[in-house]
């Protein structure tokens, strides 16, 4: 080989590796863009929210003026929610989860349930809205109640719930069902005995994150007519309620600055609220986690 | 040794039958359970195919209805946009383009960004930053929308407003781009998935034929991960189109068809927002409009989840 030809090749060579230098480092530069978003995001909102995070807005219902004004039926309109949602999609979502992973054959109708659920996950929030609208408030004649809403709510995260088990059940090893069976148990009591316990962890993750989505989630809930205004705590199934991100949604509708310093302080509690579901989500996974 | 063994046998043999037969009524419950076990869980599946009917017959039945009312021509081609003030006009148009321009700047932001994440994270990261960086991704996939919402009101439309003077209080551009960074940790995860799954050998391969970083990345690995890469694309796609809240706080309400992304806008999904927010009483025109907005937002959102479920099953490599 000629020195002159060599030289090409080195010259060649330095361009490729500076190249990758360079887009090594665009590459730092669109990752860190989501990163500093989110510090946007927070430091944007403690600025705005941190002087208006005071007692009253645990305390006092929503008024239509902003100095002592609330979110207490908004905290508690979505707790109750939680509460009436979480028995209601644990059993349906991990009962098809167990069905489809444990008793479904392997057959068409099978992989339509499973196509199907894929795409319900992907069906626009509000679309789930308009459902609940229909069925639950018009059909069942529940009314804009708490009911309502949270039924409305449970169809929405079900195939978050659905998706997570499944994968939380599948991790469970076949051995530890053919022990279960090699020592008399019928399936049921494999399943119920042998199969939920090694997954309980990976389900309960899966329901955690469902319900955090469920806590964020505002279009369904202002379509089936969750209102905004609201200066009672609900006492029956058929009450009328609000949630934090409905009442959120009304203070920064509004145009006065004062309202959108509320909205910011609602914010940060509907953040810290997340927050503390998230991480015990994290805890759970690290604690039970099991590696077979 | 020998003769003691059966005795032995014979012995847990007995106590054995004589437990079985107090157990006996607890037996009976154990395999009543273990026949109506099934049945009760084939129901808790069937809630998810019940729920697909039930979006599929409410969105058809009052569609049907509208479209007695109004009709379909006029819906799809008409470019007004006013069912709730007279005179009133019902072509979606503006609202389809709405939401159009939305999703357009939200994947012009989110694709390259999230993709470019990805592959930083697949490729180059080392493991610390990778394991910093993506539990803030996750973050950033769970913060709720209207937070998202106040976020492009508060932060980026003053932002733009300082820019481009001309820009309105609401404005597609802010929205947009709010909706792009909510969808970029939903790109990256998919993409780096797919990424993660081409075998190791096919980059030592390249490597060893002295292959920078870079071109292992672009030239072996993404080519490798397209079909997932796609489907990534096309999902965060239909996603924006059916963000609701970001666009109904930041976007303004006016449906109008114009290409200028500094203007205020309407889509489709915070139109239904609007209506579902007024007195619109149950069973009128302006009423079905909801309906006929929602089905066209369902199949268009539809056909693409099938389109990329398509995409990542048919085009996938086989390793």
């Amino acid at each position: 080989m000629s020195p002159i030809f060599q030289d090409a090749n080195r010259q060649q060579i330095a361009n490729r590796r500076r190249k990758d230098v360079i887009i090594h480092l665009l590459f730092i530069v669109a990752t860190s863009i989501g990163v500093l978003a989110l510090c946007a995001l927070i430091i944007d909102i403690l600025m705005d929210g941190l002087s208006r995070l005071q007692p009253d807005l645990f305390t006092n219902f929503p008024s239509r003026k902003a100095a002592g004004s609330g979110m207490k039926s908004a905290i508690v309109g979505s707790i109750y929610m939680l509460i009436i949602m979480l028995p209601v999609s644990f059993i349906l979502g991990v009962g098809a989860a167990i069905y489809l992973e444990e008793y479904a054959g392997k057959n068409r109708f099978t992989r339509l349930i499973q196509l199907n659920i894929s795409t319900l996950a992907g069906v626009p929030s509000i679309v789930y809205g308009i459902l609940g609208l229909t069925l639950f408030v018009r059909l069942l004649a529940l009314e804009r109640s708490l009911l309502a809403g949270a039924f409305t709510m449970t169809l929405l995260v079900l195939p978050i719930i659905i998706v997570s088990a499944q994968e939380a059940i599948r991790a469970v090893p076949k051995s530890r069902r053919d022990a279960s069976f090699a020592l008399g148990a019928t399936k049921w009591q494999t399943v119920s005995r042998s199969v939920i316990p090694s997954s309980i962890s990976g389900i309960l993750t899966g329901v955690i994150l469902a319900m955090s989505r469920a806590i964020g989630e505002t279009a369904p809930l202002v379509m089936i007519g969750a209102m905004t205004y609201i200066n009672f705590l609900p006492t029956s199934l058929k009450d009328s309620f609000t949630v934090m991100p409905i009442q959120i949604y009304n203070w920064i509708s509004k145009p006065q600055l004062e309202f959108k310093e509320l909205a910011a302080s609602g914010i940060i509690v509907l953040l810290a609220l997340l927050l503390i579901m998230n991480f015990s989500a994290i805890l759970l996974r690290n604690k039970y986690q099991k590696k077979y | 040794m020998q003769s003691d063994t059966p005795q032995a046998n014979r012995k847990v043999l007995n106590t054995s039958t004589s437990i079985t037969s107090p157990n006996a009524f607890k037996n009976n419950r154990v395999s009543v359970m273990n026949k109506m076990m099934p049945i009760i869980l084939f129901l808790c599946a069937s809630v998810s195919i019940l729920t697909t009917i039930g979006i599929v017959v409410t969105l058809f039945s009052e569609t049907i209805q509208f479209f007695q009312k109004i009709p379909v021509l006029e819906f799809l081609f008409g470019t007004k946009w006013s069912p709730l003030i007279t005179p009133k006009s019902f072509g979606v148009l503006p609202l389809l383009n709405g939401t159009l321009m939305i999703t357009l700047i939200a994947c012009l932001v989110a694709i390259p960004l999230g993709l470019a994440s990805a592959i930083y994270l697949s490729e180059y990261a080392p493991k610390k930053v990778r394991s910093a960086v993506k539990p803030v991704l996750e973050v950033l996939a769970g913060v709720p929308t209207i937070v998202y919402g106040y976020f492009a009101l508060s932060f980026i439309t003053p932002l733009i407003r300082d820019i481009f003077p001309g820009a309105g209080v609401f404005n597609a551009l802010s929205a947009g781009i709010v909706v792009g960074i909510m969808i970029i940790p939903m790109v990256c995860s998919l993409s780096e998935d797919a990424m993660s799954s081409v075998p190791r050998a096919l980059r030592d391969g390249a490597y060893a034929l002295g292959a920078t970083r870079l071109e292992v990345a672009l030239k072996i690995v993404v080519p490798a991960a397209f079909s997932g890469i796609v489907a990534s694309a096309v999902l965060a796609f239909s996603r924006a189109i059916g963000e609701t809240m970001i666009v109904t706080v930041a976007a303004g309400a006016t449906p109008t068809l114009t290409g200028n992304p500094l203007d205020s806008i309407q889509t489709m999904t915070a139109y239904i927002v609007q209506v579902s927010l007024g007195d619109t009483p149950h069973g009128t025109v302006e009423y079905g409009t909801i309906f006929a907005v929602g089905m066209t937002l369902f199949v268009i959102t539809f056909l693409l989840n099938i389109l990329a479920q398509y995409v990542a099953r048919k085009f996938r490599e086989e390793y």
